[in-house]
């Protein structure tokens, strides 16, 4: 079952100019994408690629104009239902200092909660659940501004978690962490898609995460330009310099490699199986001789 | 520098006043206002004083901070007590006279009861934000304001924005921070000049902290769509108040202590 | 070469006489060359904010002295302002100090408070201008207008304006995408090389440093773990690893490698050092 489906999306912001003239910007290009349940996709590109406005699709933030986006089988152009989606799909922001609205943990956490009408004895239970789950409990009752950048993202992770939802939507939510930070929000998500089922949708412009999703979906000025496992996006070394994105070290590595005569796969990720295969190749003499 | 300002500090604990409801914490408090002004003798005060001194031990506050909370009024006092010593008159013949100045013994008093009276009030209410939290103190208004909804009065909203100024005051001062030392960096100069290029000098701390402020309030409100927030309308709480064995107790010992105060009113 | 900056003993506390007390910088010795560019490495909390904040007089520090061109900054006869404009810094996220109506009026901010006459703005503005890629097209739109990348580079040419002697970075690309990184990084690079001035960046990523750095700080809990030539420091890859840095994925390669017995070399840190060490070993083997 997929958890969102994009058909045929165009999407333009249309601002007006000096002259009073309406300009149209056209930022998503007719976009195709299914994600099944339980999936962790990662989408990759520069600032300025869509993948923001593409992200704000998927909860009904903005609405295209032409195309359809369904939430668990919802169309979220249908207003009576913006809640049944914003519920399903939840959103963590960038910058954690500016999507936490309480002056305590826990009262921001049941923020949501309290929107939709939860009776007080539910949302209790629900918050202590979420904060346990991003391991926030023990700072419920702490100031948010009082904690490090992780922390604070952790919260506002809860925050989404609260309304239970099957979706999660994550924009760049690593960017302006330290790297310690960085670790604590790459594993509570990948904790949160491997031991409860949640989709999750990770918006980044680090390829070391996007390396670690199920599938990757590279974007560059507004359309879909690579959809497939990570193993498959980064062994593209050339295209992917071209539009300017980083592959691993080691890929790159094993590219230039290849190059001077080895026949390296491109198609491995993981660290300690690259370095068996490269040593194999040395040991074994493996490899072409240039010259 | 900035970092050290707090705003309605509040020092959690767990004593009676900390655990007493905060709406009636705040009906008294205003009550506790009447009640001083009611005061018109020094027994009166003195008995306020001593039942605001039990107050601040009973909660656990270091004493210290009744006169942390003074401090922000003294000029106050001070200014309001000279004007009052030098200006009021009383009968009979003044105790000092220096050219223009003269001083009798009824302004002394008027002002020495004056100061006590402003002093007992201000310690009295101040404990008010030092047992409760600022989030729980705008439910409270809230709550108690919340009949004024059916007039059309926004008083969802207006706790809200308390709220969210609340959350941000903090994050602001921090952004403030920065902002001088970056601007500092490249040689901005905020202590020097006439009052015009002082002034001047703020641009480039204002500036940067508006358009921060905006990107802030904009990203926040889309986070807060995202988290199905649509007013006030058929929310609920994750805290109810309910009044408790401790709430009755608070009622009656302040109960007793207006009588005490209206008595002393009488009889002295 | 002479000294462009001379620590002697240098501490910083917060928070004096409360059982909070943190040693924020812990008596640091430390010795810097004119025209080095120096990698400052070291995780949230290591006090490499506190020390660069020291060198250019923002924080007066608890204990020690800070040396700039053989002048004590801190001391009473000194004008810390004008160690300011000697001593360049640039914030982390510094598109937030931006607040003038244009680019060029914002770059000029520095140098007029500098207290140089319009002509000589004017110069300053159109150099920094030109190290930072910024042309007149942009020089004369609000900074409000430009993207992300794009006012960083602002805000940095804002401080390479003063042309101070020495010139601090704190994070210079943090926050900004892959292309808008590597096109800092280069432009600060190419800053090093052609002014020959002294310059000192400040990351948590190694990656960041070591393709540009002659010189690698590494900071751990307020004091110096390491100063020494970037080939030296990582020589001790490991080490950086246990006091919990992280250090680039290429390098974590060579020490896996070396559990199959293929050894690169101590210093393996860029793509191209692998390479040439991989090379290196097969054609030796060809030899044999």
């Amino acid at each position: 079952m997929d958890i969102i489906k994009v058909e045929n999306v165009d999407f333009s912001y249309v601002s007006q100019n000096d002259n009073g003239k309406q300009i149209s910007n056209k930022v998503l290009k007719n976009i195709n994408i299914d994600i099944p349940e339980g999936q962790f996709l990662a989408v990759l590109g520069h600032n300025g690629c869509g993948k923001s406005t593409m992200a704000k699709l998927f909860n009904g933030l903005l609405i295209p104009q032409s195309g359809k986006v369904f939430v668990d089988g919802i169309d979220t152009a249908d207003e009576n239902r913006i809640f049944d989606v914003r519920q399903t799909v939840g959103m963590v922001f960038q910058n954690p200092d500016n999507q936490i609205v309480a002056t305590i943990v826990e009262e921001d956490v049941a923020f949501a909660l309290e929107n939709l009408g939860v009776l007080p004895n539910e949302i209790r239970k629900r918050v202590d659940e979420s904060l346990k789950t991003v391991g926030m409990y023990e700072y419920r009752d702490h100031a948010p501004h009082k904690l490090s950048g992780g922390q604070k993202q952790r919260v506002a992770i809860a925050g989404v978690l609260a309304m239970r939802p099957k979706c999660l939507v994550l924009d760049e939510p690593t960017a302006m962490l330290d790297p310690k930070g960085r670790k604590e929000i790459i594993k509570t998500i990948k904790m949160l898609n491997k031991d409860f089922g949640t989709t999750v949708i990770l918006i980044t412009h680090y390829m070391e995460e996007a390396a670690q999703a199920d599938r990757v979906v590279v974007m560059e000025q507004g359309e879909v330009v690579l959809d497939n496992i990570p193993e498959r996006i980064f062994s593209q070394v050339e295209f992917m310099k071209k539009i300017g994105l980083d592959v691993p070290q080691t890929i790159e590595l094993f590219y230039e490699l290849n190059k001077n005569g080895f026949s390296l796969n491109l198609e491995i990720l993981d660290i300690e199986e690259q370095a068996e295969q490269l040593a194999d190749a040395i040991k074994g003499g493996n490899y072409g001789i240039s010259n | 520098m900035l970092r050290d300002i707090t705003i309605g500090q509040f020092f959690p604990g767990d004593s009676p006043v900390h655990r007493m409801d905060s709406r009636l914490k705040l009906i008294l408090n205003l009550a506790f206002l009447v009640i001083i002004f009611i005061a018109d003798n020094y027994l009166a005060l003195g008995i306020s004083a001593a039942f605001v001194l039990s107050l601040y031990i009973i909660s656990g506050i270091s004493l210290k901070f009744i006169f942390r909370s003074l401090k922000p009024i003294m000029p106050l006092i001070i200014i309001t007590s000279v004007l009052n010593l030098f200006l009021l008159t009383g009968e009979g013949e003044p105790i000092f006279k220096l050219g223009f100045i003269t001083i009798y013994w009824q302004a002394i008093d008027t002002t020495a009861f004056m100061i006590l009276r402003l002093f007992v009030l201000i310690a009295g209410m101040s404990l008010l934000t030092y047992t409760t939290s600022p989030i729980v103190l705008t439910d409270a208004i809230e709550r108690l304001l919340s009949p004024l909804k059916y007039i059309r009065f926004p008083v969802h909203e207006l706790a809200m924005m308390m709220t969210i100024a609340m959350r941000f005051i903090p994050t602001l001062i921090e952004e403030t921070d920065k902002i001088v030392l970056a601007q500092k960096a490249r040689g901005a100069n905020f202590e020097e000049g006439n009052l015009i290029t002082r002034i001047k000098a703020f641009i480039p701390i204002i500036v940067p902290l508006f358009v921060s402020a905006f990107k802030r309030a904009n990203e926040l409100a889309l986070a807060m769509e995202c988290r199905c927030y649509h007013g006030g309308d058929g929310r609920t709480k994750l805290r109810q108040p309910k009044l408790a064995i401790v709430d009755l107790f608070a009622f009656l010992v302040f109960l007793l202590f207006t009588i005490i105060i209206i008595l002393t009113n009488i009889y002295f | 070469m002479g000294l462009a900056i001379e620590l002697k003993n240098l501490s910083h506390k917060y928070s004096i006489g409360t059982p909070f007390e943190i040693n924020a910088v812990d008596s640091v010795s430390l010795k810097i060359n004119q025209g080095e560019f120096v990698g400052v490495i070291g995780h949230t909390g290591s006090g490499k904010s506190t020390l660069i904040q020291m060198i250019n007089g923002l924080i007066k520090p608890s204990e020690g002295a800070v040396f700039i061109d053989g002048v004590n900054i801190y001391d009473k006869a000194v004008s810390l302002r004008d160690i300011r404009f000697k001593v360049g810094l640039v914030f982390q996220y510094s598109e937030h100090q931006l607040f003038e109506e244009t680019v060029y009026k914002d770059i000029a901010f520095g140098p007029k408070n500098m207290g140089l006459n319009d002509n000589e703005v004017d110069k300053k503005v159109r150099y920094a201008a030109k190290i930072m890629g910024i042309d007149d097209e942009m020089l004369k739109r609000s900074p409000f207008d430009l993207s992300g990348g794009q006012m960083r580079r602002v805000a940095l040419a804002g401080v390479i304006a003063m042309e101070p002697q020495i010139l601090i970075l704190d994070e210079p690309a943090a926050g900004l995408d892959p292309k808008g990184r590597r096109k800092v990084l280069e432009l600060i690079k190419d800053y090093h090389e052609n002014s020959g001035k002294t310059v000192l960046l400040v990351s948590h990523s190694m990656e960041d440093v070591v393709d540009y750095a002659t010189k690698v700080l590494v900071m751990n809990k307020g004091r110096v773990f390491c100063y020494d030539d970037t080939d030296k420091v990582f020589s001790k890859a490991q080490q950086l690893q246990e006091i919990g840095l992280d250090i680039p994925q290429i390098s974590r390669f060579a020490l896996a490698l070396k559990k199959y017995d293929v050894d690169l070399g101590n210093n393996i840190y860029t793509v191209k050092k692998a390479v040439q060490g991989v090379l290196n070993l097969t054609t030796n083997k060809e030899k044999l």
